[in-house]
């Protein structure tokens, strides 16, 4: 009920800051399972994902998220988990642990996943950083999964690094078409082509 | 609300209805095949049963309830105008103080009736403020730039947006307590005059009046329809406090103010490179797109019925 009421909660003040604004360009918001992979400017990125994709596939989506900065006891570990319904994963890579487990784990129960492949948030003026390569072996270990680029507009206006108080302006996310798979392609043609296909969802700057 | 508002919500009423009716029997001719003109056409007049209906509830609350709507109205506009204009990191304290305290302060100081401050708070206050805000950042790059964009969203979307229920603070004598009449009639007449351009473009319009900037505003379109807003302006003398002649004079400036003030608008969403200001009101685009006339309008005859007739 808690939970709920949070997550209505955040979903509004989302959209009333954000206007969450949907732009679905290749693909359609239907039920299927998938890999949204995103680009990272601010800690809002997979709230405000999460907050646009519509209630009956939010149910089944999950952010992964680094558990060094979630799993606090408190505020953000009733959030990460009772709200978000998160997977946690290490950043810290640990002898003889896959760090892809939970993910696996989750994308075996039939859920959706909202990742960020950068690994870190982008503070500087790239438009994107370079991929790390779990979105590849994620893609090797479930090729079934569809793996949909999802460009966040203009989140990083709205909360700048170190600031408290969000600012409205407007954000669009983009939902480009799900990636197709390409028959014995290498680990860094993948992560260059999955990037370009975030790339491309991107506005020009006027 | 007295008998003049609910007869004005009324003829509103029955307007729509006729305008639905002839949506409904433009698209029934067309048949099966999508037309993009029908349809947002219809879009368009489904929204204005919306807006009316939102405009309705607020007159229901009075005073309070039309000053608190056109805070949002404000709100959406400016996060609308924000958006759209770059700003950069070191601009986070002055749109801070734009969002949280400007606007937010605007609509206090109307509520108050206090026309000393409100008058002056934003050109002059805030127009110092903000630049100093801006220069704490350190950043100096496209620094003047920056700092105008600013200043020019909060004029548009709340200095200029909020001169609308300032008309609630001015004492017409043989006018009282019938203030928010003279609202209805300043947004009827300038969104009339919208509608009947658009009207009388889309049957009559041949000639261009300003192709780069807005494509669908032809001579035809803007004479016909600012002189039939003039009229009806006019023939609504009888909720303002004015004449009929005085009515038809003010009718005809809002008009024109509102006609240059969609150029103006227009010409800032081409400089960006979009055609709409947001999507927020479906066929309509977003709020500044549909207040960019009463942005124009709503001061001067504010600031000209305060002179003469306050």
């Amino acid at each position: 009920m808690l939970a709920a009421l949070t997550a209505f909660a955040i979903t509004s003040a989302a959209r009333l800051l954000t206007g969450a604004r949907a732009l679905w360009l290749g693909s359609t918001a239907q039920a299927t399972q998938r890999l949204y992979y995103a680009n990272h400017s601010s800690h809002g990125d997979f709230v405000l994902l999460w907050a646009s994709l519509p209630p009956e596939l939010r149910k089944r989506t999950r952010p992964v998220a680094g558990a060094d900065y979630w799993q606090k006891p408190g505020v953000r570990s009733f959030l990460i988990n009772k709200v978000f319904n998160g997977v946690l994963v290490d950043r810290e890579r640990k002898e003889g642990a896959n760090p892809l487990q939970a993910m696996l784990d989750a994308l075996d129960g039939g859920d959706s996943l909202i990742i960020f492949p950068e690994g870190t948030r982008n503070l500087g003026d790239e438009p994107l950083l370079p991929f790390k390569s779990g979105l590849y072996h994620l893609a090797q270990a479930r090729p079934d999964v569809e793996l949909v680029p999802v460009w966040i507009a203009n989140l990083n206006r709205v909360m700048p690094k170190g600031r408290a108080l969000p600012l409205p302006l407007l954000c669009t996310l983009s939902f480009g078409a799900a990636l197709e798979a390409i028959e014995g392609e290498g680990k860094d043609a993948f992560l260059e082509r999955a990037r370009n296909a975030l790339l491309a969802l991107a506005p020009e700057e006027a | 609300m007295d008998n003049n508002t609910l007869l004005l919500f009324a003829g509103i009423g029955a307007l729509l209805l006729l305008a639905s009716l002839v949506g409904f029997v433009l698209k029934r001719r067309s048949g099966d095949q999508p037309n993009p003109v029908i349809d947002n056409l219809n879009a368009r007049i489904n929204a204005w049963w919306v807006m009316v209906l939102v405009i309705g509830i607020a007159f229901l609350f009075g005073n309070n309830g039309v000053i608190l709507l056109f805070y949002f109205v404000s709100f959406y506009a400016l996060r609308e105008f924000m958006t759209l204009t770059p700003t950069r990191r070191s601009d986070y304290p002055a749109l801070v103080a734009a969002f949280y305290f400007a606007l937010p302060m605007q609509y206090l100081l109307i509520a108050f009736g206090w026309y000393g401050l409100f008058a002056i708070f934003i050109p002059v206050y805030l127009f110092l403020l903000l630049p100093i805000l801006a220069s704490l950042g350190g950043d100096t790059t496209r620094y003047l730039e920056r700092a105008a964009k600013v200043q020019w969203g909060l004029m548009i979307a709340v200095y200029c947006i909020s001169s609308v229920p300032a008309l609630l603070t001015l004492d017409i004598p043989g006018y009282e307590g019938r203030n928010l009449l003279l609202i209805a009639w300043l947004i009827i007449v300038v969104q009339l005059s919208d509608v009947l351009q658009y009207v009388c473009g889309k049957l009559a319009g041949k000639h261009k009046i300003a192709p780069n900037l807005s494509p669908s505003k032809t001579v035809e379109g803007f004479v016909g329809g600012v002189a039939l807003a003039t009229l009806i302006g006019a023939m609504l003398c009888w909720i303002t406090p004015f004449a009929f002649w005085q009515a038809a004079l003010f009718a005809l400036l809002v008009c024109i103010l509102g006609f240059a003030g969609g150029l103006v608008m227009s010409a800032i969403k081409r400089d960006r490179g979009v055609k709409d200001w947001g999507h927020m009101i479906e066929g309509h685009g977003g709020m500044l797109d549909r207040l960019d006339s009463v942005c124009f309008a709503a001061p001067v005859f504010f600031h000209m019925v305060r002179y003469w007739w306050a």
